[in-house]
């Protein structure tokens, strides 16, 4: 029967016929039409449960699938194959169900049996091709049903199979964490292998359960001398042809043991120690001829970058990164830079070094290396070289792509902002920035020039005269339209004037400028945002240039039928101004007070998307610690930094809004020191209650905390200008190492002080908490007095060192004092 | 780990995919397409390494053929690189000097080349020697198995 059957039909296409057909297709078509008539014989070949030759068609249908059509009715089949007892057979069947049948398929699980047989198979390579399946595919059911397989062969003695189970492991342990634990008894003597793939597999094992579970991790760090030791016999070992990758033994062992070791070797200062001598000598012996030295010298500097690392070995790990930069190979220069920027923060004095090399990197062609380049570029910046770092930025951000303008603009007016070394270099810069930029810049620069003119009173007649210079050059820059018109309509009156620096005063008319603001308005590509600002101007002109008011008038209630809502609107108040309300005009239109400023307010709403930047996943800085994830790109100088800072709430004062006032001067507090989260407040006192009894209500005594000991004398921390402020400090009996201070200000001068603020900042090893002031209020000549009570924590008896913030207002004038406190009594820590 | 490797020629055919994690179908195809595209669109002065999504690509070209890896952040992209290298030096050996069209006749003789060096994502094998032997062995047994067949078919076996 068989015999007739294979006469009257013919067997079917080889495969590697078919592929010679399908190839030679000449079009779409063609192909689709072959693909079609060949499944159609291929299914009805399935049909007809033909054996001999469903391996031959899986094979075909495989070849199909990859061309992009469908195959879904071959999966069954594969099922088959697996299910049949010949090698053959079992080998294309698994390989479909690797390609067919993950675990998102229908019939995934029935292929669960069959992988149960192969695993027990007699024949180590049927074994292999099921660990090999199950390690691709395996679902959370498959996994669970088969661990206990793997497991077993983890134990085999046959090195060959151990290692894929191992593997099989891993990605069972992927898919289903919980079942880690009946792993780590069998991976425990597998390093005391010889085999390189045992040792392989069983380093990436032990790595990913060490990554998911802090026990085990805890677990396997005795591992570290063994690890050592394998790493050590590597590099010593000489040549070995089987595992010598271009004079490298074995890289990709190296490799993976390097990154057990720096998850090990994470956080924990004795591991750490142990590992230090290895790194050195890896580094040190690796031949970097090839790209396979610099890969196992890069995993190097990750690990060093990510234990507690002595010093020397960071700064090794930093000069290896600066020696990358100057390789030929993109590919090493991109993966240096990509590292700097990780580690600048931590390391931030041995990455300056390589400054002039990373802003090389900002002209390389390649523009993944740009991209890094100038993120590292921006982390760089410090007073010293701000002003050679800002030439090359703003020539970068002339020539860059598109996508990097935005991100570059903002950042420059931030740094511009934190490191300008004078007034008129920052607006420089500024106004640079908006000329070169075009529309790219986003919305908060515009209003953080703004301010920044605005508050910049003695280049106000500078500014706008610049401004207005690079205005008339080209009006279809939005952000600088914007900024232009608001300073002329603020300062019009100063175009005229002469006291401007260095440079030439403009020659203007006030029809010239008046024309100018037209311009913008009647421009089809002015946005109407812009156009909003330039009718704004020209109303304030009216009372600058008294001498326009007509012209001024017409212009203004052209608008007044403008199509759009909000251009109506202020044209036809404003008209209505020049109408009814004249004699109110001047007032309304003088000059406008200081903008308060939040100059950081564009860097926090700039750096909540920039969080993955300088976030060091690997690195363990103490510095970084506690800050509850901020991110920031400002360096971390070592040691003595006081970063915590304690501030009370001035009951009247300060309310929610403010806190963004508050947020700046803390900033300042701390100068050029790492910014946490908002500061501990700690008033559970009601300020409506100090409002009331203002003067009489005395804080809460410290005496229930302090017993016993005499009241010591008074210390004076701050004395200038009439204002004197005392600490009486105690130290808490029953707690060595709590102090309570109390601080008592007083007044000497003929004029009273109000809205008194005291803030305290500590070194990072102390605890500070400021209770509510008694008032904020000091009357002249000694008429009353201010108490607050500052409790503080040193756990580790350090020196206490405390910098003093004060701020109060007298005669109309806001007064900001800063000092330092050396000088408390030794009883008071040791 | 791995997620996937992509084979993929100048003109955009794919030649090979090998997923080691379980995307669904439609996704699979979208990032094929996607990446595709990507990599044929880089220049040659360009670095070997995109970021995409939350991967890093490490693709690298040999002769005609793009070969196109997909690694996670922590993943070492030059180790990739040598990775890369090793399997086409495997294919190599195999097929005695490998070109495209090897590769597009034996596509499934470079899978089970590729399950003999890597599973689940990661290498298991870093002997060149020990995985040539594997395949080697695996073929002779398919070849006896086809003998046996031949045999059994004219009743000699």
């Amino acid at each position: 029967m068989n015999v007739l059957k294979a006469v009257s039909m013919p067997a079917p296409k080889r495969l590697r016929d078919l592929i010679r057909e399908i190839r030679s297709s000449r079009t779409a078509a063609d192909e689709r039409a072959v693909v079609n008539k060949e499944c159609a014989s291929i299914r009805e070949s399935f049909r007809d449960q033909d054996n001999t030759y469903r391996c031959r068609n899986v094979a075909k249908l495989l070849y199909i699938h990859m061309l992009g059509y469908p195959a879904h009715f071959g999966q069954l089949e594969c099922m088959k194959l697996i299910a049949s007892p010949r090698f053959t057979d079992k080998r294309i069947g698994y390989l479909g169900a690797m390609l067919l049948l993950d675990e998102r398929q229908d019939v995934h699980l029935l292929i669960t049996n069959s992988l149960k047989n192969d695993l027990g198979h007699q024949t180590q390579y049927i074994q292999s091709l099921a660990l090999c399946t199950l390690g691709a595919i395996c679902s959370s059911e498959m996994s669970r049903d088969l661990a206990g397989e793997v497991e077993r062969m983890i134990k085999s003695s046959n090195a060959y199979i151990k290692k894929k189970a191992i593997l099989c492991a891993f990605g069972i342990i992927r898919k289903v964490p919980d079942l880690m634990e009946m792993y780590i008894p069998a991976t425990r003597s597998l390093l005391n292998e010889k085999n390189h793939g045992v040792l392989l597999t069983a380093v990436c094992l032990i790595t990913e359960m060490s990554e998911k579970s802090p026990d085990t991790l805890h677990h396997f760090r005795k591992l570290v001398p063994q690890l050592v030791r394998i790493l050590k016999n590597l590099i010593m070992a000489g040549y070995s042809p089987e595992h010598d990758v271009s004079g490298v033994s074995d890289p990709f062992l190296q490799v993976k043991i390097l990154r057990l070791l720096r998850i090990l070797g994470r956080g924990d200062a004795e591991a750490s120690e142990t590992m230090n001598d290895i790194l050195a000598q890896v580094a040190t012996n690796t031949d970097t001829s090839k790209n396979v030295g610099h890969a196992i010298l890069y995993e190097i500097v990750l690990t060093i970058m990510g234990i507690q690392s002595e010093a020397g070995l960071r700064v090794l790990a930093v000069n290896i990164l600066g020696r990358f930069l100057l390789n030929n190979d993109k590919n090493i220069r991109y993966v240096a830079l990509n590292t700097l920027l990780r580690v600048v923060s931590a390391d931030y004095n041995a990455v300056q070094r390589h400054r002039t090399t990373i802003v090389d990197c900002l002209k390389d062609p390649d523009i993944s290396i740009r991209r890094r380049a100038v993120e590292l570029s921006f982390a760089l910046i410090n007073p010293n070289n701000v002003r050679g770092m800002m030439k090359e930025l703003l020539y970068f951000l002339e020539t860059c792509d598109p996508e990097f303008k935005s991100d570059c603009c903002s950042n420059i007016v931030i740094a511009a902002a934190k490191y300008s070394p004078n007034k008129r270099w920052h607006i420089d810069t500024v106004l640079k920035v908006l000329t070169m930029a075009g529309n790219y810049i986003k919305g908060d620069v515009v209003t953080v020039v703004i301010q920044l003119v605005s508050e910049t009173s003695q280049l106000h007649a500078y500014s706008v005269q610049q401004l207005y210079r690079h205005l008339s050059n080209d009006i279809s820059q939005q952000p600088l339209a914007q900024v232009a018109a608001w300073c002329i309509g603020e300062y019009g009156e100063l175009l005229h004037s002469s006291a401007i620096e260095e440079e030439e005063p403009l020659q203007v008319s006030n029809d010239d400028v008046i024309s100018l603001l037209e311009r913008i308005l009647i421009n089809n590509n002015s946005s109407v945002v812009t156009k909003e600002y330039a009718i704004t101007a020209l109303m304030k002109l009216s009372s600058r240039f008294t001498d326009c008011s007509l012209r001024l008038q017409q212009v203004i209630s052209q608008y007044g039928s403008s199509t759009n809502v909000e251009l109506q609107q202020r044209s036809v108040e404003y008209s209505s101004l020049f109408v009814k309300f004249d004699h109110m005009r001047p007032a309304l239109l003088e000059h406008m007070p200081l903008i308060e400023a939040h100059p950081h307010s564009l860097e926090e709403n700039f750096l909540d998307g920039q969080e993955e930047v300088n976030l060091l996943s690997d690195s363990t800085s103490s510095h970084t610690n506690g800050h509850g994830g901020t991110p920031t790109s400002q360096p971390t100088e070592n040691g003595d930094i006081m970063d915590i800072l304690s501030s009370s709430t001035s009951p009247a004062a300060v309310s929610a809004g403010n806190r963004g006032g508050g947020a700046v001067d803390l900033l300042d507090l701390l100068g050029d020191l790492t910014m946490d989260a908002p500061p501990i407040i700690n008033n559970p006192v009601s300020p409506s209650a100090h409002n009331l009894l203002d003067g009489f209500l005395q804080p809460a005594s410290p005496q229930n905390l302090v017993n016993g000991s005499s009241s010591p004398s008074p210390m004076a921390v701050f004395n200038k200008a009439g204002l004197l402020v005392e600490f009486t400090c105690q130290r808490a009996n029953n707690d060595p190492t709590r102090t309570v201070i109390n601080m008592k200000a007083t007044n000497s001068s003929p004029y009273p002080m109000s809205d008194f603020v005291f803030q305290a900042a500590v070194p990072k090893s102390f605890q500070l908490s400021l209770q509510s002031p008694s008032g904020t209020s000091l009357p002249p000549v000694i008429g009353g007095h201010i108490t607050q009570v500052i409790q503080l924590n040193n756990p580790q008896k350090q020196p206490i060192r405390m910098r003093l913030k004060i701020n109060y207002t007298q005669n109309g004038n806001m007064v900001n004092e800063m000092a330092e406190v050396n000088t408390f009594p030794l009883e008071l820590w040791q | 780990m791995m997620q996937f490797m992509l084979l993929f020629s100048r003109q955009g055919k794919l030649r090979l995919q090998k997923w080691f994690s379980a995307y669904p179908d439609r996704v699979k195809k979208k990032t094929t397409r996607e990446l595709i595209t990507l990599v044929l669109a880089r220049k040659p002065k360009m670095c070997s390494f995109l970021e995409w999504k939350d991967l890093k690509i490490v693709y690298k070209r040999y002769a005609s053929l793009y070969f196109c890896c997909a690694i996670e952040r922590d993943d070492n992209e030059l180790l990739t690189l040598e990775t890369i290298h090793r399997y086409v030096e495997l294919l190599d050996k195999y097929f005695g000097s490998v070109c495209e069209l090897d590769i597009i006749f034996n596509f499934e003789k470079a899978y089970f080349m590729l399950d003999e060096f890597l599973l689940g994502g990661e290498v298991q094998e870093t002997s060149k020697k020990n995985v040539l032997k594997a395949i080697a062995a695996q073929d002779l047994l398919q070849e006896d198995e086809a003998v046996e067949s031949a045999l059994k078919e004219y009743g000699l076996y």
